[in-house]
């Protein structure tokens, strides 16, 4: 306030406001001030773009260690890492065949801290692959899929094959052995509607597979035009699509009502210590934001006594998460290098050529059958994923660990009926053969229709609907089909990643492998 | 714009307001345009010159080749052979997902996903859809000249 009494010069209010000026920076940036009470607190989270995507309040179920075990946000701190150290090694790296090999070669040998980076990046992707099945486990398996956020679990499951693109492009950019293979190897699954095409007869008319061939290859040979496509698709396509479906699945939980609790969640946590242990100095004043926030969400007709300030408790638990997700890649990254094979060499593939191990179940799968394994069975999987919570639509035991008719007993035993199953169907096929070997002049579409891995989807398809008329339930052919899901995508990817050899033969350990 | 008389059934659709009705089908004319516009664009992605390397290989095949035993030229993708019946080639891309396959003493084997083919190509075993091709192979002096974007009926071999 300027008084009268005591005129200024402008020069001097200058220099004030210049002294001021990092202060005020600082205020203008941060209005709240401090967040050291549940106000400010408040305004802390919901005046920040990045942190508004949270609430401003958490319930204390949330903030269970059993209830996420965390493995959203490491997730998405894996997805961090990788952007930084994939924005790195952009540096160095040329998208052209040949001299992309040297420049990963230059990155990993000469590029001060490149190995280090390149090993991160690899081992976030393998990690972020890693937590987002199981995180994709601990939503189905706590039934927290349910209305009212049915449509989230459908962004997660975008983000789950956006995941499996970028993984796949970016081991295709080194240029070695395993990425033109893996390139070409993908290219023709694209192309294998042909397939189906080709056993009708209309290819000539209509060819699918042909298009997609060329649209990922731009052109009709794998050369720079396919490496420069997955090049884009790696460092930015994707990358959008993941940060534009990641944004819609936070602020989606926030919408949907925060996390999936029991309703008798409140009950078994038990009331609220009066002062909470840590980060507790103001007054215990509690503000609903029901005024803003309408349908079902954490506080219409619950009240707020359950829920506590997002910043500091899960803000802190958050960056606890993305600190130990961040050490462990870390340390996996000091013991073992990302892989780099011999320079590509379009004459020869590797024997056995294998994929990394996140696709040798559907490298396993395509071993059957290239379009069923490649896009038939993918594309059934998904879309019986999708349907779930679109079939089960009851209420009951929503957000407790296996919750449903008969809960673990149904888990253990869709176990021991998912791994017997597919385990059985595997020796049959390792040992006997199938239809080929028995009748050589049998047509391509029934082999296609009718091979081990359309045989065992039918299997947990029958299983899973048995289970749904035996309990009377959608939950319980959801537990048994997703359990018998996971079980297959185990069984297969440890055969196809230690029990094939070359010529993609079953051997019982490396060792036996014959020497050439 | 007439109203009907009577009682409205609930199955009958809303009466739809006349500023409705231009909102509407200017939100519908957008929505196409921009497809039509995305649909354009989208042409740019599908390559109109395609790489296209010469498919036609010149052989000088070894003047003893042993029967049944396969002659690889540089470049690869393909196996010729002389036999009797004279000169024929197999291409060794597998049918299946465009892997290069090994010839050994009981066929080709294919290191991707173990589809086996007889010595003629055809499949034993595995996921291969088609026996692998025959290429068209035509004398062209003491050399031969394989096309190998041209396929033949299996069995087809040729003498000079």
């Amino acid at each position: 306030m300027r008084s009268e009494a005591t005129p200024r010069s402008a020069l001097g209010e200058f220099a004030d406001n210049l002294r001021a000026a990092p202060r005020r920076i600082r205020e203008t940036a941060f209005r709240g001030g401090t967040p050291n009470t549940d106000r400010t607190r408040s305004t802390f989270v919901f005046g920040n773009v990045f942190l508004h995507l949270h609430s401003v309040r958490v319930h204390r179920w949330s903030l269970r260690w059993l209830t996420t075990a965390g493995l959203g946000i490491a997730t998405t701190a894996a997805f961090l890492i990788t952007l930084v150290t994939g924005v790195l090694l952009m540096f160095y790296y040329k998208p052209y065949p040949d001299v992309a090999y040297e420049s990963i070669k230059d990155i990993h040998f000469v590029v001060p801290t490149g190995r280090y980076m390149r090993n991160i990046h690899r081992w976030a992707a393998n990690v972020m692959v890693v937590t987002v099945i199981l995180h994709m486990a601990r939503v189905f398996y706590t039934a927290a899929y349910r209305s009212p956020r049915e449509f989230n679990w459908l962004v997660g499951l975008a983000l789950l094959v956006t995941t499996l693109g970028l993984s796949f492009t970016g081991y295709l950019l080194p240029w070695d052995q395993l990425a033109y293979w893996a390139i070409t190897i993908g290219a023709n699954i694209a192309q294998s509607p042909r397939e189906v095409t080709d056993a009708l007869g209309i290819t000539e008319m209509f060819d699918p597979g042909g298009m997609q061939r060329l649209l990922l290859l731009g052109s009709d040979t794998v050369g720079p035009e396919a490496l420069i496509r997955f090049y884009l698709l790696h460092v930015m396509i994707l990358p959008l699509v993941l940060t534009g479906l990641f944004s819609m699945h936070i602020w989606r939980i926030r919408k949907d009502g925060g996390l999936a609790r029991p309703v008798d969640a409140d009950e078994r946590l038990g009331p609220l210590p009066r002062t909470y242990p840590v980060f507790t100095e103001a007054p215990e004043k509690t503000y609903s934001l029901a005024a803003v926030v309408r349908g079902r969400t954490a506080v219409v007709n619950r009240g707020p006594e359950n829920t506590i300030p997002s910043m500091p408790h899960l803000f802190y638990a958050e960056l606890a998460v993305a600190m130990l997700t961040v050490a462990v890649c870390l340390a996996l990254a000091l013991v073992s290098d990302a892989p780099l094979r011999e320079l590509a060499n379009p004459l020869l593939p590797e024997n056995p050529a294998k994929a990394p191990w996140y696709f040798l179940g559907l490298q396993e799968l395509v071993s059957f059958s290239a379009f069923m394994g490649g896009i038939g069975i993918p594309a059934i999987v998904i879309l019986g994923l999708a349907l779930i919570p679109y079939l089960d639509r009851e209420d009951s035991q929503t957000g407790d660990w296996f919750g449903g008719p008969g809960g673990w007993r149904l888990v253990w035993r869709s176990i021991v009926v998912g791994l017997g199953s597919v385990l059985a169907l595997e020796a049959f096929a390792i040992r006997f053969g199938w239809l080929r070997e028995w009748f050589p002049d049998i047509p391509q579409l029934v082999i296609t229709l009718v091979n081990p891995a359309t045989v065992l989807t039918l299997f947990y398809g029958v299983y899973s609907v048995w289970l749904v008329r035996r309990h009377a339930s959608a939950r319980a052919g959801a537990l048994g089909l997703f359990t018998c899901f996971l079980c297959g995508f185990l069984v297969l990817t440890v055969i196809g990643t230690y029990f094939r050899g070359p010529n993609w033969v079953f051997y019982w350990s490396p060792a036996d492998w014959p020497r050439h | 714009m007439t109203t009907s008389e009577g009682p409205r059934s609930r199955l009958d659709p809303e009466p739809i307001s006349r500023r409705d009705l231009l909102g509407l089908s200017s939100l519908w004319m957008t929505a196409g345009s921009m497809l039509f516009a995305l649909v354009g664009a989208l042409r740019l992605p599908r390559a109109a010159v395609l790489d296209s390397p010469s498919k036609r290989v010149r052989v000088s095949l070894p003047e003893t080749l042993p029967e049944g035993t396969a002659f690889v030229p540089p470049g690869g993708g393909l196996a010729v052979f002389r036999d009797a019946g004279g000169v024929f080639a197999i291409s060794t891309v597998c049918t299946h997902l465009g892997c290069i396959v090994k010839h050994t003493a009981g066929g080709f084997e294919c290191p991707c996903h173990g589809s086996r083919f007889a010595s003629d190509g055809t499949v034993l075993q595995g996921p291969a859809p088609q026996p692998l091709r025959w290429l068209k192979v035509s004398p062209s002096g003491e050399q031969w000249v394989v096309d190998q974007a041209a396929v033949v009926p299996a069995g087809t071999k040729v003498t000079a």
